[in-house]
């Protein structure tokens, strides 16, 4: 990890250590729920906020599986990474069609059924 | 790896083995059959398929665990997959004549239900984690696309959109706590986590995934407070695929409810009791009050279902051997009273409105109808829990174990909420027998007529055929202690 052509600096010394990844997939992953409920404009970005949960898990799969020195954890995050190209294959099938029916993909004209 | 690990394993997933590669053979007929008898024919398949692997789980497959203990055939697999599999064959059943009338007989729904199913199969036996969550997607997607099968209707695609983009934030959520578990305990398998979690100190991060996976299970068996999906779904989807979902999918989510905590998280069961005591309150509670302003009755079986899981729930809360036999005979019961309910709800079709939907629909039912509203009646009364019905046994069982386990405010509570609930139920039956008629139904297609005899006769009858029913719920449960 050293650099050794460089002369020492600050940073140079800090380890990145599992808390500093665990921060990061919290980060990302309060993003994409507050992308979820917050966003009132357009469905396509509530899937890419299920994209950035999803990318917030895979990075904790991964920190997990280097810290615990375990490969079960990276075999996971392959399996989520497939299920997430399916799942945004299947999302956005569903919005096509609902586009045909609607003629809008605004968050609020998904509102038909309520109460 | 030796060869005979893997036939092992593989002898005794052959009721998954059966569904899968029978779902392959399926598209393939589907693609070369004419267009007109596709969906008739396929639907066949598909109901022979799924009996296929019921018989063959119940009367040939082994028992045990294979796959390096990721996958498990147990008594207590065994009997929810056996409730799941007939949600699915009945629902499946149900639908053939209202595809056609509607419009939306493709042949890729038996195929989609089929696949859907063998998710819920998986999701039942699944041991360790990464099989739960494998299971489940498969589940979730193949429901997804079976919500908005309805492709021309703007009510079917909403509500296939709205599951979808809550099912994955749920999705999203659990596996958050997923990983958070993996890292902290440094396993997927349950009993590895199991293991990992007897004695010493829960670390916050275990707790903090617990909490994760509990809301993503929440959401699949639509518990408060991640309900929300449901009324919207069960009113937009077409009535046959909303039957599908109150049986089939809520069996299977249980099932995978009650292992992941009684298996993998028994250690800390203080922890995970409150998070279940407070999400059955709150369903029962929300089924209950929220019912009752309902017109429209797929709507309202949607509140009434929220209403049950809580019921349910009261049993696991218990986490004894008659918590877990409580759930388990919950489920079953409340599978017959909904498929019972939803074959009603089928044969609600009129002669130049096609189906119709709403409660003020039934009135006066008993000049016109007078069989149906019976078993309409019956059916209410045993989902409101009256003596001596079905359902009232079912309510008997949790609350038992509730009691049993100290629990009473939760008892309480909820004999308190069926007291409520019951308003919505016997309002219906007020309705239909004392109210001035708005005019009959068309006669009633011989597969709804067999499944409302059928469930119209357990649920009277369970009080004779209930004790051999109970037996079998125990020694299934015993494997799970």
């Amino acid at each position: 990890m050293s650099s050794t052509s460089r002369p020492a600096r600050e940073f140079d010394h800090m380890t990145i250590t599992i808390s500093h990844y665990l921060t990061v997939s919290a980060l990302l992953f309060v993003i994409g729920v507050f992308g979820i409920f917050l966003n009132r404009k357009n469905v396509i970005v509530i899937l890419m906020s299920v994209e950035l949960i999803l990318l917030a898990v895979n990075l904790n799969f991964v920190a997990f599986s280097a810290h615990l020195e375990d490969l079960v954890g990276q075999v996971f995050a392959l399996f989520v990474l497939t299920v997430a190209a399916a799942e945004a294959a299947i999302g956005l099938a569903i919005l096509v069609v609902f586009y045909r029916n609607r003629g809008s993909i605004a968050v609020e004209d998904v509102s038909m059924m309520k109460g | 790896m030796s060869a005979d690990f893997l036939s092992q394993g593989l002898a005794l997933s052959i009721p998954e083995l059966i569904l899968a590669a029978g779902a392959m053979v399926l598209l393939m007929v589907g693609v070369f059959v004419p267009a007109d008898r596709a969906n008739a024919t396929v639907t066949g398949l598909a109901v022979a398929l799924l009996i296929a692997a019921l018989g063959w789980m119940l009367f040939i497959g082994g028992r045990g665990e294979a796959f390096a203990g990721a996958f498990v055939q147990d008594g207590f697999a065994v009997f929810m997959k056996a409730l799941t599999l007939i949600g699915s064959v009945v629902a499946l059943a149900m639908s053939v004549g209202f595809a056609r009338a509607e419009k939306f007989d493709r042949f890729e729904f038996p195929v989609l239900i089929v696949l859907a199913t063998l998710g819920m199969l998986l999701m039942v036996s699944a041991n360790s984690l990464l099989t739960l969550y494998m299971g489940l997607e498969l589940q979730s997607l193949a429901l997804y696309v079976v919500a908005a099968i309805n492709r021309d209707s703007v009510r079917s695609t909403e509500a296939g959109l709205k599951y979808f983009v809550l099912g994955a934030l749920s999705s999203g959520m659990m596996l958050y706590g997923i990983s958070l578990i993996y890292g902290f305990t440094g396993h997927v398998g349950f009993a590895e986590i199991a293991a990992a979690l007897t004695g010493g100190e829960r670390s916050i991060g275990v707790l903090f995934g617990l909490v994760f996976l509990i809301a993503g299970l929440a959401f699949k068996i639509s518990a408060v407070p991640f309900h929300m999906w449901t009324p919207d779904v069960y009113e937009g989807a077409p009535t046959p695929v909303t039957a599908f979902f109150a049986a089939a999918p809520k069996m299977a989510a249980m099932a995978m409810f009650v292992r992941v905590v009684m298996d993998a998280f028994a250690p800390v069961t203080a922890d995970w009791r409150q998070i279940v005591v407070f999400i059955a309150i709150a369903s029962m509670l929300l089924g209950a009050f929220a019912a009752i302003g309902q017109r429209n009755i797929k709507r309202l079986m949607a509140y009434s279902s929220i209403g049950h899981m809580g019921y349910a729930l009261v049993g696991l809360a218990a986490g004894t051997l008659v918590g877990v036999k409580g759930v388990m005979l919950y489920m079953a019961i409340y599978l017959v009273m909904t498929l019972g309910t939803f074959a009603f709800i089928l044969a609600m079709r009129r002669k130049d409105e096609g189906n119709v939907e709403n409660i003020d629909d039934l009135a006066g039912l008993s000049a016109t109808n007078p069989v149906m509203a019976t078993v309409l009646t019956i059916m209410m009364f045993s989902l409101a829990g009256i003596p001596p019905l079905a359902g009232f046994w079912a309510k008997w069982y949790v609350f038992l174990a509730a009691i049993e386990a100290g629990l009473y405010p939760l008892a309480i509570i909820g004999v308190l909420a069926s007291v409520v609930g019951a308003y919505y139920y016997l309002r219906i039956i007020k309705l239909m027998w004392f109210d001035e008629s708005v005019g009959g139904f068309l006669p009633v297609a011989a597969e709804l007529r067999l499944v409302m005899g059928v469930s119209g006769l357990f649920v009277l009858g369970y009080v004779l055929i209930g004790g051999p029913i109970a037996a079998t719920a125990e020694a299934a449960a015993r494997t799970l202690f």
